[in-house]
């Protein structure tokens, strides 16, 4: 699965590791949320590089008090039309401002792209295939947001008043 | 009416070439129909029985005549020669060709309009009283709170994956002709006791196979505050509604089974912690940029019996039926408000041909103002016409076959497109209409009558809202053969209720004389021509239509 991070491939340092597989020193782990919240303290107390992965239903709250430690957290489509993540991430960045990487993983589609870097997703494990070139444009096949969200554009209505000449040319 | 600036009319176009890029995707055969089908779902583009489908946005079923003309051209050009109004204020294109609807769109665009969230599990087209800004009595104008809600929800990044379509619907009066108690949330402006205009905000009204009446989620919401309200409900709705199963995932079944107790707890909390991260509420000077959009018409008082609508009254039988079914009262003095029916006798409820929406274009820009609207009950409306004008308006619609004097009377039917397009039906819904409004042809016996919303749906999804009919009638499969279960005594209105089940099914000529049976009871059993056919209902229960439907069966 090509990464791709604010826009460009990057190499993917993380291992996903199951539930009852010993964790390998110096390589950065992601566990699950059930495991995390087993071990959570000698996971926390422990030099490596930690992420979490959350299924849907796994409402970050789960992991408020415990974002600081942790250097990416998952958010797992197992298909794509389970939107769940979407809010997600927007509680991540937003309610419990969390500014570690947030990836979609999982049934990711281009067509997906501008709704998840809105909500505040800035890591995509992409389809076999996908360009870096081909992410930005999907990112960017709509400009306008009608909508504050958690990346930062600037809804239409603000623009609306400071900034009219930035309306994109037809 | 609103009208795009530059950043909307951006918005439109770029989402039009996504479209033309997905579909060449589509087209190259690069994507997969079924990697197609949720991009092309939310443009609005179905793959129905015999062809593609494509269900183009009317937002709060307001026109322009412009854009009237632009349809027609659609039509004619792109399809059939016709097209088909809906009864969430849309329009359905039924043969549009997959290489055409990408320049399709960009003709809509030309003109102001989309297809954007017509479908998909996201937050679609949003409805309002078809009457709005035209009649007494409104706290507000709706559709400056549903133009601000089709602006937030348009490509909104975190509910556009939600467990199911969402319906909202916006009303300025009491009088609800919006539906609004059928709709995942819906809105009723109102004032406070101090004076302050909000929201009453219902929530999990929906018809198809779970109908449910809207409960109230709170009796006043500040009308500044509404978009962090809905983000705060859509939120908890997309969190926890159901997605084991698409028939269990509306709102509605959440709210039935955490109760709306618990949902109330649930989206307040989550309102106010929103609150305090970060600011969606719309600022004050959008909302009245906005709202100029909407100011009242300036129209000058005319006189209210004008000589030549007297005479028109005195001396011709279809005006005189028109004028007292389908022209209401307007706000302005002299005016008034018409309806202008797409249920000829025997014809397909809703469809129009790219003639009529021409002559419909240039009779409103002559009479009103150049607007139109579009009415859930799948009719038109011209909202602002002078009184004097009436009977010159009556004899253009005439011309073009629009004049029928039946609005809300027995054939202003409202019926789903059922087997003859839709690819989940059961049963035919068109026919049937047809069928009873032959039945029912004179309009002397139809004012007799008197109100009476007849509603079809071909299947249980209930496209047709036959739960809210005062008769209603559901297509079902009975052993490989189509047939029809009547109920009575739904109502869509703000007294809002789900029709009862009358008895068994009828099969197609059945349910057609079982329609004249229950009509004909109720000529003979109410107290008089003011009491109307929903009050006779309500009074006397099912016991004497039953009787009369099943003679043979003993009353239980």
């Amino acid at each position: 699965m090509p990464l791709i991070k604010h826009g460009r491939f990057a190499a993917d340092l993380w291992t996903v590791y199951a539930d009852d597989a010993p964790l390998q020193p110096d390589i950065p782990a992601v566990v699950s949320l059930a495991r995390f919240l087993a071990q959570r303290a000698a996971l926390t107390a422990s030099a490596l590089d930690l992420g979490v992965r959350l299924e849907p239903g796994e409402h970050p709250q789960a992991l408020a008090e415990a974002l600081d430690r942790l250097a990416l957290v998952q958010l797992h489509f197992p298909s794509f039309t389970d939107g769940r993540a979407y809010s997600y991430a927007r509680l991540l960045r937003q309610r419990y401002r969390y500014r570690g990487e947030v990836r979609a993983v999982g049934h990711v589609l281009r067509d997906q792209y501008l709704f998840m870097a809105r909500a505040g997703f800035d890591a995509f494990e992409t389809p076999p295939g996908e360009t870096a070139q081909k992410w930005r444009q999907a990112v960017r096949a709509v400009g306008p947001a009608y909508q504050p969200a958690a990346d930062d554009r600037r809804p239409v209505w603000a623009e609306r008043r400071t900034h009219p000449e930035r309306a994109p040319s037809q | 009416m609103y009208r795009y600036d530059a950043f909307d009319a951006a918005f439109v176009r770029q989402r039009t070439e996504q479209f033309r890029d997905q579909v060449a995707r589509r087209l190259s055969g690069e994507l997969t129909e079924e990697e197609f089908k949720p991009l092309r779902l939310m443009n609005g583009l179905y793959l129905q029985l015999h062809a593609y489908m494509l269900r183009v946005a009317i937002p709060y079923g307001t026109l322009d005549s412009r854009q009237l003309r632009k349809l027609a051209h659609i039509a004619r050009t792109y399809d059939k020669g016709y097209g088909h109004f809906t009864t969430r204020q849309n329009i359905q294109f039924n043969w549009p060709a997959l290489v055409d609807v990408p320049s399709i769109l960009e003709e809509l665009a030309e003109v102001e309009m989309h297809a954007i969230q017509t479908s998909g599990n996201c937050i679609r087209n949003v409805t309002a009283d078809h009457y709005a800004g035209a009649v007494a009595g409104e706290v507000e104008d709706p559709r400056i709170w549903a133009e601000i809600i089709r602006q937030w929800s348009s490509l909104h990044p975190e509910f556009s994956f939600l467990p199911r379509k969402f319906k909202i619907a916006v009303t300025g009066t009491t009088h609800d002709r919006a539906a609004v108690k059928l709709h995942d949330i819906g809105l009723v402006l109102t004032r406070d006791a101090a004076g302050a205009v909000g929201f009453q905000v219902l929530v999990g009204g929906g018809q198809g196979r779970t109908p449910m009446v809207a409960k109230t989620l709170r009796d006043f919401l500040p009308k500044e505050r509404l978009l962090s309200y809905l983000e705060a409900i859509l939120r908890t709705y997309n969190l926890l509604g159901r997605r084991d199963n698409k028939y269990k995932a509306r709102i509605k079944i959440l709210v039935h089974e955490v109760g709306i107790e618990e949902v109330r707890r649930l989206v307040e909390a989550e309102w106010e912690a929103i609150g305090r991260e970060t600011s969606l509420d719309l600022p004050e000077a959008e909302r009245a940029r906005i709202a100029a959009h909407f100011a009242p018409p300036d129209l000058t008082p005319r006189p209210a019996e004008p000589p030549a609508l007297v005479e028109a009254l005195a001396t011709h039988r279809p005006f005189r039926h028109w004028l007292r079914s389908n022209v209401k009262p307007h706000r302005t003095p002299g005016y008034a408000v018409v309806d202008v029916s797409l249920k000829p006798i025997g014809g397909a409820p809703g469809d129009m041909t790219d003639a009529q929406m021409e002559a419909l274009a240039d009779l409103a820009d002559r009479h009103s103002l150049g607007e139109i609207r579009v009415s859930h009950a799948q009719n038109l409306v011209l909202p602002h016409v002078a009184r004097e004008d009436l009977p010159a308006l009556h004899r253009g619609l005439a011309a073009a076959g629009l004049a029928t004097g039946n609005n809300r009377l027995v054939s202003d039917i409202i019926a789903c497109p059922g087997l003859d397009y839709c690819a989940l039906a059961n049963a035919r819904s068109i026919p049937i209409a047809q069928r009873i409004s032959e039945r029912f042809a004179d309009l002397d016996r139809q004012a007799d009558i008197g109100p009476l919303e007849i509603k079809i749906s071909g299947c249980i999804n209930a496209c047709g809202h036959h739960h809210v009919g005062h008769i209603g009638l559901l297509g079902v499969d009975r052993k490989g053969e189509e047939a029809y279960q009547i109920t009575l005594g739904g109502r869509a209105d703000e007294n809002a209720a789900i029709g009862r089940i009358v008895g068994p099914a009828f099969d197609a000529d059945g349910a057609v004389a079982a329609v004249e049976t229950i009509v004909e009871t109720y000529l003979e059993e109410r107290l008089g021509p003011d009491e109307s056919f929903l009050a006779a209902v309500e009074r006397l229960g099912l016991a004497p239509f039953k009787a009369r439907l099943y003679p043979d069966k003993r009353a239980a």
